[in-house]
């Protein structure tokens, strides 16, 4: 399917509009990372290859302090591999909107698939038709803004002091709220974000950190699924 | 630190990252799921940003915190209002970080 360029292109704009939030998030985050990661011994090549091939946040923190304290490379595979899986939800939650996309557009899709791109997807998805070009400017951008942020924390982190009067730090999670907001249509999607929420901050608490998010989304939409069909019967 | 050790490791993450990432999307997306797998996922998007969100806001420094000490508390729900009377993203985000800002400088 061909489309006129300059469609495309504003297609592509909306795209990188829609992500602008995450930007403003992803380059002080980022920057953090490539401050700690130098710090810990990662070259600036290695810790802005990490930014392009892994492209994931918290595990690339969380496999900043395992380098630094000289963790073996097996366990820091295998915990980036737990702490990612949640991305396995996600991927299968945005899967009905994406038929009819080729195999190479979904390998693209999923490669740049974060937890933000995968909120602001999932609202955007969920309300209308979304053209591929809007897609990939969200995710281009994303990608560009956390790649950018740890590159420069890496070459220019000793000259920018504490960025936290800015409030840059709560960014990510003020943008959590407004898409859960967005997500909350029924009152259902209510009791599932109160009782996951409140179940992964039980778990968290209670020291099953890495796992707290995928057990608490499971058992939740699990159980909600029961008492949907429960209701539905009588 | 052995820089060539650091990107072998680097490749490992990538690859068990990818996977997750990409394997629903090409084994779900061609073709039409059950109803009960549809209504499943359904319920993912607002727990999984549920379970990431309150342990970030409700407990900040891994402690739980619901004293008027954990600002990102107290600029949650502001933020929440915001973003439930604009629908905007952008001003949810820019009220968020400035109410955080303004806390830091008055409250120290």
């Amino acid at each position: 399917m061909s489309i006129h360029p300059r469609r495309a292109r504003r297609a592509w704009m909306e795209g990188v509009t829609l992500a602008l939030p995450i930007a403003l998030g992803y380059i002080p985050i980022g920057f953090a990372f490539g401050v700690l990661a130098n710090n810990a011994g990662i070259s600036t090549l290695n810790a802005v290859l990490m930014s392009l091939l892994v492209y994931a946040g918290s595990s690339q923190l969380i496999a900043v302090g395992l380098f630094a304290g000289g963790a073996p490379a097996l366990s820091i595979v295998l915990t980036t591999l737990v702490v990612n899986l949640r991305h396995l939800l996600m991927a299968a939650s945005l899967s009905p909107y994406l038929r009819g996309w080729r195999l190479t557009e979904l390998a693209a899709f999923g490669y740049q698939l974060t937890d933000e791109t995968f909120a602001v997807h999932s609202t955007t998805f969920s309300n209308r038709v979304v053209r591929q070009p809007v897609a990939f400017g969200v995710n281009l951008t994303a990608q560009v803004s956390w790649v950018f942020g740890s590159w420069l924390g890496c070459t220019a982190g000793q000259l920018i002091p504490d960025v936290s009067p800015l409030g840059l730090d709560f960014a990510l999670p003020a943008m959590f709220i407004a898409l859960l907001v967005f997500q909350l249509k029924e009152t259902a999607h209510v009791g599932a974000a109160l009782l996951a929420g409140l179940l992964s901050l039980a778990l968290s608490q209670a020291g099953v950190a890495r796992w707290n998010v995928i057990i608490a989304t499971v058992a939740t939409a699990t159980l909600l699924v029961l008492l949907d069909r429960r209701w539905t019967k009588s | 630190m052995d820089q060539k050790l650091i990107l072998y490791t680097i490749v490992g993450m990538a690859l068990v990252t990818y996977l997750p990432r990409l394997l629903p999307l090409w084994l779900l997306s061609a073709r039409s799921l059950p109803p009960l797998v549809v209504a499943w996922l359904r319920y993912v998007p607002p727990a999984v940003l549920a379970a990431m969100l309150l342990p970030a806001v409700l407990a900040p420094e891994r402690r739980l915190n619901l004293s008027v000490e954990n600002l990102y508390l107290l600029a949650a729900l502001p933020t929440l209002l915001v973003a439930w009377r604009t629908r905007s993203l952008f001003w949810s985000v820019v009220a968020g970080m400035a109410l955080v800002a303004v806390g830091r400088a008055f409250l120290g």
